[in-house]
């Protein structure tokens, strides 16, 4: 029982924290809450299931499964980067030197046109895609580990540590950290702050790819509104883990993730409707003990 | 032939002229100061020059190129670089990443190359730190070089804001008073090491308050008043010139 709840919160935090370092990202360079990123998951959850569905039809997936898994991933992150670098240019680039609020209202604004025109073009219905999975794993200390679950946490572990390394080592997550910064003065030394930034949503945008894939096929089910619950879910998980700070993000995602599914077995039991809510109780209970979160660093005002 | 020209060049903040018509050249290799009093647009200038504010009106002409309308990284990739009066390092960063910061433009490898770690990437990340490292040897705090750059004494602070804007390999170094706040036997190390920059073929513009150090180290000096030029030469003229002399200390009543 505790060790099914364990990887199953796993999973789920696994998801949230991909989903909840774009959050960060995009906060740590531009102070913006992209309220548009929960959908961009829910696109690639819904192209996820859409190339699945045509890679089972044309019978792909039952010559090589591992082939077509790689082609849905490969495309949906494409796809969702094109959007989130797309929806950079058109709805915050403009407001880059608005109030703070403007561009947070416009992304409030893309994130209800994205589901809208989801809906119309996708329908209001679930959209079911019979799981080609099944229940394939293995059996663990009487504890049903499947396969995808396995490959969900691994797979987020290993994007999570490529994307640390990426950050760390290379000459854009040396610009992009300088950026976040101070963006005045890493232009100054010949840093190109719109390809920095751009770079930003391409990356965040194709992590919640990734995990919209993986939850389609993990659930086998998507509609248009799953994007704002995860969403949601996401931003608790970036703001516990401090914002900005892309090993809170991931520590808050998994921290979540596991809050919710223990929670919900050990403490909601027959509640289990109030599962949800658990996850923002955890969240309240952590910034009023530490308001920057569990990784976040006290900002100092600039002046 | 000059490697850098200004033309008439002005920038209002609405109705303040904080910089007004100011014209001056600068051929290759020398150390030219700006001095005046607090509020003479001295740093606006800087900023103007920089990309850092574009200027309302008059021209900025860099290795014979038109400039003022250029963006700062733009400006800084063509050989323009600076320092600021309060120290603006990423404090957050090792002493070694904001000087490796600085070589981005210069390291060609791209996002592929570097998460397969190909062999290209590595050596390029080599020749970057090893570069990074001779200009911290250069200002002489190599051995900070992995420490964060904000607990890092002031001194050294500031000695590292230079190695990173010589680090974009920039031909003009414009300096936004290096030695404030220092001591004098820390300012007479930091003019030491300007006038070596000098020798290494960089070309640099000094805002100064320090009158030792402007008169001992200056090929040329320009003086702003109010905004506007108001005497440009060696020194000696420069300390002999009675405008200069008004301008600082005031006009004598009668």
């Amino acid at each position: 029982m505790f060790l099914q709840q364990l990887i199953n919160g796993l999973t789920l935090g696994s998801v949230y924290a991909l989903i909840a370092l774009g959050y960060t990202m995009v906060y740590g360079i531009l102070e913006l809450i992209n309220f548009a990123h929960g959908e961009i998951y829910m696109l690639g959850a819904y192209l996820g299931i859409i190339l699945l569905g045509f890679f089972t039809a044309i019978g792909l997936t039952s010559q090589s499964l591992s082939l077509s898994i790689i082609l849905t991933l490969i495309l949906t992150i494409i796809f969702c980067s094109s959007y989130g670098f797309t929806i950079e240019k058109i709805a915050y680039k403009p407001l880059r030197r608005s109030p703070r609020l403007s561009p947070l209202i416009s992304a409030i604004g893309v994130s209800i046109f994205l589901q809208n025109y989801v809906m119309l073009t996708q329908g209001a219905t679930d959209k079911v895609f019979s799981s080609i999975f099944g229940n394939a794993g293995f059996d663990f200390l009487s504890t049903r580990i499947t396969y995808l679950q396995l490959a969900i946490i691994l797979v987020s572990a290993v994007i999570m540590l490529l994307l640390h390394a990426f950050i760390l080592k290379t000459k854009t997550g040396k610009a992009m950290r300088a950026v976040a910064q101070d963006k005045t003065m890493a232009s100054l030394l010949g840093i190109n702050i719109d390809t920095v930034i751009s770079a930003t949503f391409i990356i965040g945008s194709g992590l919640a790819a990734i995990a919209g894939v993986m939850v389609a096929m993990y659930y086998g089910l998507v509609n248009y509104y799953i994007g704002y619950t995860a969403g949601i879910k996401a931003f608790t998980a970036a703001v516990l883990g401090g914002i900005g700070s892309v090993p809170g993000a991931m520590l808050g995602g998994v921290i979540l993730g596991l809050a919710e599914s223990l929670g919900a077995s050990y403490i909601l039991r027959e509640y289990i409707e109030y599962k949800d809510a658990f996850a923002f109780i955890i969240l309240i209970t952590i910034l009023l003990a530490k308001p920057e979160g569990l990784l976040g660093k006290t900002s100092e005002e600039k002046i | 032939m000059s490697l850098l020209e200004v033309k008439a060049l002005s920038k209002h903040f609405g109705g303040i002229r904080a910089i007004e018509e100011i014209t001056f050249n600068t051929r290759s290799g020398i150390i030219l100061s700006i001095i005046g009093p607090n509020g003479a647009g001295k740093t606006t200038l800087f900023n103007c020059l920089t990309g850092f504010l574009r200027p309302t009106k008059g021209s900025v002409v860099f290795s014979e190129k038109e400039i003022s309308y250029l963006s700062a990284d733009k400006i800084n990739l063509l050989g323009i670089s600076r320092t600021f009066q309060n120290i603006r390092l990423f404090k957050e960063m090792t002493v070694i990443e904001n000087v490796m910061v600085a070589q981005h433009s210069k390291i060609r490898s791209g996002f592929l190359s570097a998460v397969i770690r190909s062999s290209n990437f590595k050596e390029e990340e080599r020749i970057a730190k090893e570069r990074s490292f001779e200009y911290l040897e250069l200002l002489g705090i190599e051995a900070y070089a992995e420490k964060i750059s904000g607990s890092l004494p002031y001194g050294a602070q500031r000695k590292l804001e230079i190695a990173r804007a010589l680090a974009t390999e920039a031909t003009l170094i414009l300096l936004d008073e290096p030695t404030a706040g220092m001591n004098p036997q820390e300012t007479d190390e930091m003019m030491a090491r300007i006038k070596n920059l000098r020798e290494l073929g960089k070309t640099i513009i000094l805002i100064e308050h320090d009158m030792k150090v402007v008169m001992g180290i200056s090929d040329r000096i320009i003086v702003l008043d109010h905004g506007v030029k108001i005497a440009e030469g060696v020194p000696y003229d420069i300390k002999n010139n009675p405008m200069v002399i008004e301008a600082y200390l005031g006009r004598e009543t009668h």
